[in-house]
Parts: structure tokens; sequence; C-alpha cells
């Protein structure tokens, strides 16, 4: 089959993260928006509507839509992160919706972590609870580039000014938006019951805000993930390193330095099965070439020649922890940093934050669900950046030594 | 020179590009972390894109992997024949896992009558072939909008020694990064689609140029009617007494056995028109065309319990 002509569309992705209970209407804003975007197709709504009448809820109850284990539907709550898609024609969306209470933490966190946009859910009768500040204490601890505070529910508020200025004023670094997702008012439609309301519909600004603003801005950060080594007659001496662009650009000549060895060369090639490119940036997948030769492998990390990493044993982290048994000082665990696993102990708990201030206090253990400051000891060096300059040379995961289980999620801090 | 650079910054990138850099960054950590890995591929739409960001991840080298089809016996010859044709396009190592020797061997009991499907008894062939060969992952191209049991499954879905999926007791998955970690005997299901939705992988397909089965485009087939369902006629399946053949123009959706795939009534012979009809589709892919996911309303939760992808 000859190729054909390439799709219409050119539109990013967007990830957006979701968090809340049923009762402050996030399943009811996150149908509206599928609905809305035609998402929603109709064997699907009608599913739901035979759920709904037989349950007895009285109305199409669009929760039952993302609650997808048979446990969610019994039990009438939401146990996982649930995953939904949907498109506008500039955009492709990817929603983590996260439930609001059991283990609300750790699904939060996970949402927040590769969100592009987290939206935040305050219903405006009851203005601002412990939930959305805590929602939005996570957003900005894992640095989510934007938060969208939706007032929602402000039909049965009479769409009041004061109501919404009151909440919008609680979070002065978010963009707020006053709506209703049962009627529909600002969700994709600029609605006339609020003149004091000048910027977009919630549709519209998703389809605005910039995804990963500032990746490109960065020094070079490419994790090696593979090496590739043919060895065929045609690329018999080919040496290629299969990796992510996980910050900033590169281009064949740029320099680059080479950890942990610390080796300095110069981009060779940036290949790709289409062909090799000018330049590479996040969050590309290609193959770098080097010039000469380097001893690089899996978990070596290629950075920009003048601004490398530091490679360090011991980290001071920002760590959710997600284990039922507390971590304490002298837990041995290993960390997952980019494409490396290193074994590590806990030095010392320096403290648990809490997710309704945003302060943190004294802590010597962190529980399930616990976020708080740990340092840690590793056997090998990493070559980690604070979480503030990478999401994602800043971050690493726990796993526990006997299960493999994931228990930890940390975030570095220096 | 700051300026010059500001310039470079803010790359637009295609949300296919996106998900394909995505998918082959699953291919390459899960090759490399468990390791010992197998692509298993059907001959359908979604493993014939899974074939090919496989073919992408490692190039110029080939993927690292042999690729693997469980074969009920009861396939389209059409989806063979592609699966025996891109196989060897690739060089790539094949693996047929097959229901009908184990049947054979006693090991399994086919079901009868007009309603009789191989879909449970390929799981534990799928299992015993990933024992027998020692695959610590394998790769599937299970979609996350494709049902709602799968809509809470993770990028690497962790598999004890029975092959069980236990949804409450899912690796958090944080920042793109991915535990593959597994003890002897458990291994990890690797669903590098997991973000696409059946329009990307049509767009993908077009974008890509890629060769799919003549299955997914309108044809002249003889078909029979059932649940509402349009099934191709062939040895595989019982007709009842009432169940007349007929023909018509018809496309498939999805690709699965004979007995339990259904097809859509299509005039779309070109790939612009299916993707014209896929967009303006009003039924999802598992609700139109497979009687699989009929059976109870978790019927795809209670198979993924039990091994399934």
């Amino acid at each position: 089959m000859a190729p054909l002509e390439a799709p219409q569309r050119t539109s990013e992705l967007m990830r957006v993260a979701t968090a809340g209970s049923v009762d402050d209407g996030k399943s009811t804003l996150i149908g509206r928006l599928l609905l809305e975007t035609e998402q929603i197709l109709e064997d699907q709504y009608e599913a739901v509507e035979r759920a709904s009448k037989e349950r007895g809820d009285g109305y199409v109850n669009l929760a039952l839509l993302t609650d997808g284990l048979r446990a969610e539907r019994e039990q009438g709550i939401t146990i996982d992160v649930a995953y939904r898609y949907f498109q506008t024609d500039r955009r492709k969306f990817v929603l983590a919706d996260t439930p609001g209470h059991e283990q609300y933490t750790r699904n939060m966190v996970t949402g927040a972590s590769t969100a592009d946009v987290a939206l935040v859910l305050v219903d405006a009768r009851k203005g601002v609870v412990e939930q959305s500040r805590r929602h939005a204490h996570i957003a900005a601890l894992l640095r989510t580039p934007h938060v969208v505070v939706c007032v929602n529910k402000m039909d049965l508020v009479d769409f009041d000014e004061g109501v919404f200025d009151s909440v919008a004023a609680e979070f002065p670094e978010a963009h707020a938006i006053p709506l209703s997702a049962l009627n529909g008012d600002n969700v994709t439609e600029r609605s006339a019951n609020t003149p004091y309301y000048s910027g977009p519909p919630l549709l519209e600004l998703l389809e605005e805000l910039e995804p990963a603003p500032d990746r490109d801005d960065g020094p070079l950060r490419f994790p090696v993930q593979w090496v590739v080594r043919p060895m065929t007659d045609e690329h018999h001496d080919y040496r290629g390193y299969a990796g992510q662009v996980a910050g900033g650009t590169v281009s064949p000549g740029d320099e680059v330095t080479v950890l942990p060895s610390g080796a300095r060369t110069r981009v060779q090639s940036i290949d790709t099965i289409d062909g090799e490119l000018d330049e590479a940036f996040y969050p590309l997948s290609v193959t770098l070439r080097l010039e000469g030769e380097h001893d690089v492998s899996r978990g070596s990390l290629i950075a920009a020649g003048d601004s490398p990493p530091e490679p360090v044993r011991e980290l001071e982290a920002e760590v959710c922890w997600m284990a039922q048994a507390p971590l304490k000082p002298g837990a041995r665990l290993r960390v997952k940093h980019l494409s490396q696993t290193v074994a590590a102990k806990v030095e010392s708990i320096d403290g648990r934050l809490d997710v309704n201030s945003g302060e943190h206090g004294p802590a010597d253990e962190l529980e399930l669900n616990d976020i708080g400051l740990a340092r840690l000891r590793l056997a090998s060096a990493i070559a980690a950046d604070p979480y503030a300059e990478n999401r994602t040379t800043g971050s690493f995961i726990l796993v526990d030594d006997s299960s493999n289980d994931t228990v930890g999620a940390g975030m570095v801090v220096a | 020179m700051r300026a010059a650079r500001l310039e470079a910054i803010h790359h637009r990138t295609p949300h296919l590009r996106a998900l394909e850099a995505e998918a082959i960054h699953v291919f390459r950590e899960v090759a490399a972390e468990p390791g010992r890995a197998v692509l298993l591929f059907s001959g359908g739409k979604d493993s014939a894109v899974l074939l090919r960001l496989a073919e992408k991840a490692f190039w110029p080298a080939r993927f690292p992997f042999p690729v693997m089809h469980v074969d009920t016996g009861h396939n389209f010859p059409e989806a063979l024949a592609f699966r025996d044709r891109r196989v060897e396009e690739l060089g790539a190592q094949l693996i047929v896992a097959s229901v009908p020797e184990a049947i054979e061997a006693g090991k399994l009991t086919d079901e009868t009558g007009p309603r009789a499907s191989r879909n449970r008894l390929q799981t534990p062939v799928l299992l015993d072939a990933i024992t027998e060969h020692g695959f610590k992952a394998a790769f599937g191209g299970a979609r996350r909008d494709e049902e709602r049991a799968r809509a809470k499954e993770r990028m690497l879905s962790f598999r004890d020694d029975f092959g069980g999926w236990d949804p409450k007791a899912q690796r958090p998955e944080l920042w793109g990064q991915l535990n593959g970690h597994v003890r002897p005997g458990e291994h990890v299901r690797a669903f590098p689609l997991s973000n696409w939705t059946e329009l990307d992988v049509w767009e993908y397909v077009a974008m890509e140029g890629l060769e799919l089965p003549r299955l997914y485009f309108a044809h002249r087939r003889e078909v029979f009617s059932r649940d509402g369902m349009l099934y191709a006629a062939s040895d595989f399946v019982e007709r009842l007494p009432a169940e007349e053949v007929f023909e018509e123009s018809v496309r498939f959706r999805t690709v699965g056995d004979m007995s339990c795939t259904g097809a859509v009534r299509s005039e779309a012979a070109g790939l612009q028109e299916v993707i014209a009809e896929i967009a303006a589709t009003k039924l999802t892919e598992r609700g139109e065309t497979r009687a699989d996911d009929r059976v109870t309303e978790a019927a795809m939760e209670d198979r993924k319990r039990e091994g399934y992808f």
C-alpha cells in the first residue's frame, strides 16, 4: 500500500488531572466534557442509562462511565485512577481522573505527576474545603504547570460574583472559572450568566494553555535506555544510544557530557527510522550517535556539555509514601531514577507535609499517603537535578526489595 | 544568543508523535527491564501499529524479542496471511501458541454448539507459552479507551504466576517511570498503546502508510445475522436454523476470532473513507463488533483477572 496523506490534525497532546469526590460535581464535569466533545458513544450512554435505572439512581449517573471495576459499581466508589480521552480539532486530551476518598494522596500525586494542567473543583455553595486545598497543594508540589480552579454549581448560588471572587482570591496563582457542569455554563460555551468573568470557557482554556512550557528552556537531559548495536553487514560499526529527551534540545554538533564518566564529546547525529533529525526535544524518543568511542550504557545520562548535573550519593527529597508499613530511618529500598536502579538507605525523616496547609511539621516516620522530607544515601551515584528544574531527571520511584512493589515516589530537593 | 534560543522553544509536537514517543519509551524500557520479552501479534490493526513502533524503537537494529501469536484455529485467513508476511519482512522470529494443539493434547476442552467460542481458551495457552519460554514481559496492543476495565489498567500490568490481574494492587505509575521488576514465575504485560484511541490508531496507520489486512476495508462477504451483529459465514461457526447466509458489503472494525468478531455494513474501501466513518461512528468498537464483551457487565474485568489481556 502506498503511503497516504498525513492526517489533517496536528493537534498537541495535553495531559489533564482531576481529583475530587462525586459530590463536588467532578463526574458531571468530566461527563459534560466527554459529551460535548462527542466522546460518549450511544452504546456507552445506553449502558450507563440502563445501569443507573437498575441502581435506582433516578438520573443518568455519569460517574458510572468512569467507574470501570465491578467493586466500584457495586460499592458506588472510585478505587483507582481512570484514564479518559477526548479531543477537539486543536488538542487531544489524556485525562487522569483520580478518586477523592480512598488512597487520595497516592492517586492525586500519580495523576499530577504527568499532568500539564490540574483541575481543582470547588462547590460554589460550600466554598473552598480541605480537599480543594489539598489538591492545589499537591499540584503545586508536583509542579503541574497550570492549575485551573473550577468553581462549580454556580447555578445554585445565582451566579453570584462575590462567591466566585472569594474562591478565586484563595488561589492567586491559578486560573479560576465560574461554571455549572450540569447546565454547561462556561464549560464549552461562554455563559451569559457570568458577565464579570472575561476569560474563556474551560474547554477553550484547555486548548490554549501551553503543555510542558519550560521543558525546552533548560540544559539537555537525555537518559540512555538502550544501546543500539545492529551488528549487521549494513550497519556493522553502528553504535547508537536510544532514549527520550527529558529536557532541553539537542542538535548534531552540540557538545555533550556523558555521565557518570564525565567524558566530553559531540553529537554526531540524531537517528530515527524516518531519517536523521536536525533537532530533538522533549518528548521525542530518538537515538543519538556520539563522536569518538565512549563508555555509555543503559543508565548513562547524556547532558549539555557545560551544565551536566552533579552525580550525588546523597539526596534530600520530598517523598510520597505509598505502602502500608511506615517508612522509617534505616529502611533499605531501591531507587529507580531514569533508567538506573540503585540500592538506597533512609538516613533520616526530616518533616511531614501538612497537605491542607502546605507547611512541614516535625516527623520521624512517614505513614501510608504521607508526604515528607527524607534524606537518602545511595549505593552508587546518580545524576539528578532538583525537581524544580526538571520533572523527569528530578524524580524517582522507590521499589521494595522483596515484593518489587512501587512503594514511594520522590522529588529531589537537593 | 538567548533571544535566538528562545525562538526555538515551545516546539509543538503533534499528538501522534507524542504518543509514538511514549510507546517507544515503553518498548525500550521493558526490553531492558525485566527483559526476556515477547510481542503478541494477532494480525489486527493494533498489533500492526505495535510492530511498527517496535521496529522504530530499536532501529537500525532488529527488535530484541520474538513475536508470538496465540492461534485459536478460528482466525480469519487474511489475518494469518498478513501475520506471516509481516514477520517475514521484518525477519522476526514467530512463535505460534496453538489452542487446537492444546485441545488435541487433552489439556483443554473445546466448547460446542452454535455459540461456541475459543476466546477463553486463549488464556491458558498464552500462560503456558509464557512459562514454557520463560518470558518476563509480553507486549500487547490493548488500549484504555477500548473498555472500562482497561481504562484502569497500568502501562505495565503486573501479573502473578497465575497471570491474574489484581486491579486493587497495581503499581502506581508516576512521571512515565516504569517498574519492571518481577520475581521468578511472575511477568508483566506491557501496553505501549495505552493512551491511544481507535481514531489515533487509524490516523497513525495513515500517517505511516502501514499495511493492514484487507478485512478492515469494505469488501463483499457471505455473512449471517445474529443478535444484531453480522458474522462471517465460516466452517468455524455453527449456524442456528433460522440464520441464513447472505452477501453484504462489510468491513471489520476489530479482528479477533471468526466466532466472536462481528462485521459492520460499509462501503468504505479506502483508508480515508474508513477514518471518516470511524470518526463519525455512534458505537464503540467493542460494543459494535465483539460478542466476547457482551457476556456480563464485567466480562472484560473477569477475563483479565483470569490472565487474559
